[in-house]
């Protein structure tokens, strides 16, 4: 084969070619499109402030919500254990996009089995399904525990996993001790927080229970010294090595609950494995007794937090996502409370680096106006890092905000703690709403950066603002999820990540005369 | 707590049956209970409550925009003997999923605490176990008490053993029991003899046998429970031998469905049908 042979052109430039141009010219006579000229005045009309009044008044229709449904966050929680198989109770296609979905962002495989529900299953209930998916997914994945998550046409249906589960023991398919725990995850309710949160409460109250052990908070041999952390819906494999960093530095024992890094970061070593590290079994009837929880993804973890603290009787300090200086030093802070220990002076040292950092961007940063778009936790923890650095929250999109934490409603503790800084003066949150709604925001009030996933780039495209990728998901840059965002590393990582862009602006926006060496 | 839960064909008189024991439960026996009806109908509570019907949990959400949005203070209601009601309802005829309707009503009222300081909760649910959402009320950790009311009538028999398959899916994995039949009598021949004898075959008992009497459509008419009605009316005492049978029931089994050709033996070995033969030979002598 000649080297000519393999220059293969990218789409891009493939398709200007003027045999596509043409096609697509030919086409049009059996498209019946707009004119050129109608489409161009129907774009115009969306980006002005007569449409976005329609925009917003609109009810029925939702278009580009920020969220995804229960079962993909079960999945997630699931993936978080060791050896354990995510297993949906429901049809291949919505099984195939969890998997996608993850794989996407995290670029690695998503092992996940579904029960195959077709028509069948649908009126004749998903009970043979599960009991054939149990056998057959335990005999060719060897998994130690199965995880099951229902979707929404099993939650219709009424399928009860409690007894087809007990029904598939009764069968032999699985022994009486085979662990299988389950939660209910119906996506016409709450989003994919919600179905994370209620996986992990269904492992932890599955695998407690079953254990016999009666929780005594700080007792017991190793296990009453622990803390148990939980990081939540976590897109960001970086922060539990972030958060491991910071928990070695303490010198603290601590038993992460749901800990999906392993999975998400495994090697390439020419072999695969089903299963990566994870939380071990064992480990969770035990952390019970561990002397308390820490939480930080508060409005995330709601019901499990209820039930850390009702049923195990442990005491539990539940952040938001840590991010910033201030977020860090509350959760250095907590876990300090919590251990007893004080804070490490290497912690402080680093603090004081990133400190350093901020004020070397801070003439760039502050006063910049900026649009977020996020789950709640990341959003408390974005929205007080903009305000420690000097930039001005304006759009705030939050599409899975109606949640709350110890009766105060996120959208209040948002708005308070925009209320409490004079960068947060401009700002309005947005609960429910959808990136067609923040489209209609960017383009009638601008702002200088949008902050959000990969779905936020069309709508910053069309306003023509910087998109800075945080959060879930993030499709279209690699990697960005193995750089921890928490604790004062992560501040860095954020800090690099924006002030960059931001210098990349005005290097590409330069009108001349100031394309300078140094900034 | 106890939750119990009625089921039976539609029509046979379960939530009349339900209503004026509990009623009788509650005022003579002092015990705390809560109605969940579980029909898109919501006529569950009428005779408690002594309205048409009662504002329903999905109705309410319907309105609202969806159930989050509800507070339990909303579809909650006291009535007769400080029974609290509530109605789940669903969607009108020929729409939407009412199976489902039950489970987001359900699980409302468990998430918000509907169930404190209760000593009985009943689910009066509607005709046979049609769909999943209807075997919501006998999931693991909700009723554990199954009562059937059937009567003498071969549809009604029919049903309850359909009933006692329903239960019998759930009774093996979990704790969901059988805890007897109750006859509702429609005045058919030999009527307690023959649901005493298909409780033997299903493995439970004819819990008890409620004679016919106007008297129930009287009050029922009113918008009332015998018990509150006319409490001294022997039909009364019939309701109050019921709530105290079933509140010191100790006879909880797994049933034992028996087969249709079994049920139709049943009903010829006691007259209500005949086999081929006799209708032949009584054909003939009739001379045509």
């Amino acid at each position: 084969m000649s080297k000519d042979d393999l220059n293969i052109k990218d789409n891009t430039s493939l398709f200007k070619e003027e045999r596509y141009v043409q096609q697509r010219e030919n086409k049009k006579q059996f498209e019946a499109p707009c004119s050129e000229q109608e489409t161009a005045e129907a774009l115009a009309y969306s980006k002005s402030a007569e449409y976005m009044e329609k925009n917003f008044s609109r009810q029925n229709v939702v278009i580009n919500p920020h969220k995804a449904c229960q079962p993909l966050g079960s999945v997630m929680a699931a993936l978080g254990f060791e050896k354990t198989l995510p297993f949906v109770h429901g049809s291949q296609g919505c099984n195939a996009y969890f998997r996608s979905h993850l794989s996407r962002h995290f670029k690695e495989p998503t092992p996940s089995v579904s029960t195959s529900m077709t028509e069948d299953a649908a009126v004749f209930g998903g009970m043979n399904n599960l009991i054939d998916g149990l056998e057959n997914s335990v005999a060719l994945y060897k998994p130690e525990m199965v995880a099951i998550c229902t979707t929404c046409m099993a939650e219709v249906i009424g399928d009860d996993l409690n007894s087809f589960i007990g029904n598939a023991r009764i069968k032999g398919v699985i022994s009486e001790e085979y662990p299988v725990a389950f939660c209910n995850t119906p996506s016409f309710v709450g989003s994919h927080i919600t179905g994370y949160d209620a996986m992990i409460k269904g492992i932890l109250s599955y695998l407690y229970t079953r254990s016999g052990i009666e929780s005594k908070p700080g007792s017991g041999a190793e296990s009453g010294e622990k803390l148990n952390v939980l990081l939540g819906f976590e897109p960001y494999t970086g922060n539990f090595a972030e958060l491991r960093k910071i928990l070695a530095a303490f010198d603290t024992k601590y038993t992460i609950l749901g800990d999906h890094s392993g999975n998400y970061d495994s090697p390439a070593t020419g072999e695969y494995e089903y299963y990566y590290g994870g939380t071990k079994l064992e480990d969770v009837p035990q952390a019970a007794n561990a002397l308390g929880t820490l939480s930080l993804q508060k409005y995330t973890l709601k019901k499990t937090q209820e039930y850390i603290s009702g049923t195990w009787k442990q005491q539990i300090s539940a952040l938001s996502t840590p991010l910033g200086i201030k977020g860090t030093d509350k959760l250095l802070e907590t876990i300090s409370e919590l251990t007893g220990l004080p804070v490490p002076a290497s912690l402080t040292e680093e603090r004081g680096r990133v400190v350093d950092a901020l004020m070397d961007s801070h003439p760039y940063l502050h006063g910049k106006r900026v649009a977020l778009v996020g789950d709640p936790d990341l959003l408390i923890g974005l929205i007080g890092f903009c305000l420690e650095t000097g930039m001005e929250p304006v759009h705030i999109v939050c599409s899975n905000g109606d949640v709350d934490y110890n009766e105060v409603k996120f959208k209040d503790e948002a708005v308070a703690l925009l209320a409490a800084s004079p960068y947060g003066s401009e700002a309005t949150v947005h609960v429910g709403k959808d990136l067609w709604h923040m489209r209609s925001l960017l383009l009638n009030d601008t702002v200088d950066l949008a902050i959000g996933s990969s779905h936020l780039k069309f709508a910053a495209k069309d306003a023509d603002v910087p998109l800075i990728r945080v959060g879930f998901p993030v499709f279209d840059r690699h990697h960005m999820h193995r750089y921890p965002i928490i604790g004062y590393q992560g501040t860095l990582n954020l800090l690099s990540l924006i002030v960059n862009t931001i210098l990349q602006q005005l290097d590409d926006n330069n009108s001349g005369f100031n394309f300078e060496l140094v900034r | 707590m106890r939750q119990i839960a009625f089921y039976g064909k539609g029509g046979i008189g379960k939530s009349t049956t339900s209503q004026n024991t509990l009623a009788q439960l509650a005022t003579k026996f002092g015990q705390r209970i809560m109605i969940v009806g579980c029909d898109p109908k919501a006529d569950s509570t009428r005779l408690i409550l002594n309205t048409k019907a009662q504002n329903s949990v999905l109705e309410l959400a319907a309105e609202l925009g969806s159930v989050e949005d509800l507070e339990l203070e909303d579809v909650l209601q006291t009535g007769f003997g400080d029974i609290i009601n509530v109605e789940c309802g669903g969607p009108e005829p020929g729409v939407g999923c009412a199976g489902r309707g039950i489970i987001t009503a359900i699980n409302f009222l468990e998430q918000e605490g509907a169930y404190q300081d209760l000593d009985f909760v009943s689910y009066d649910v509607l005709g046979d176990v049609v769909c999943g959402g209807f075997a919501m009320p006998i999931r693991e950790g909700k009723a554990q008490e199954i009562y059937i009311v059937c009567s003498g009538e071969m549809m009604a028999m029919y049903a309850a053993n359909n009933i006692a398959r329903g239960i019998l899916k759930y009774a093996t994995s979990g704790g969901v029991r059988l805890g007897g039949l109750i006859c509702n009598s429609r005045n058919t021949d030999r009527e307690d003899e023959l649901i005493m004898e298909l409780a033997r075959r299903l493995n439970t008992q004819m819990i008890h046998f409620v004679p016919r009497d106007n008297i129930v459509q009287h009050a029922e008419l009113r918008r009332m429970t015998v018990a509150q009605y006319n409490p001294t009316h022997q039909q009364a005492k019939e309701y109050e031998t019921l709530a105290e049978k079933i509140l010191n029931n100790k006879m909880l089994t797994i049933p034992t469905p028996i087969s249709m050709e079994e049920l139709e033996e049943l009903l010829m070995e006691f007259g209500i049908i005949e086999d081929e033969e006799a209708a032949i030979k009584k054909l003939q002598a009739s001379g045509q």
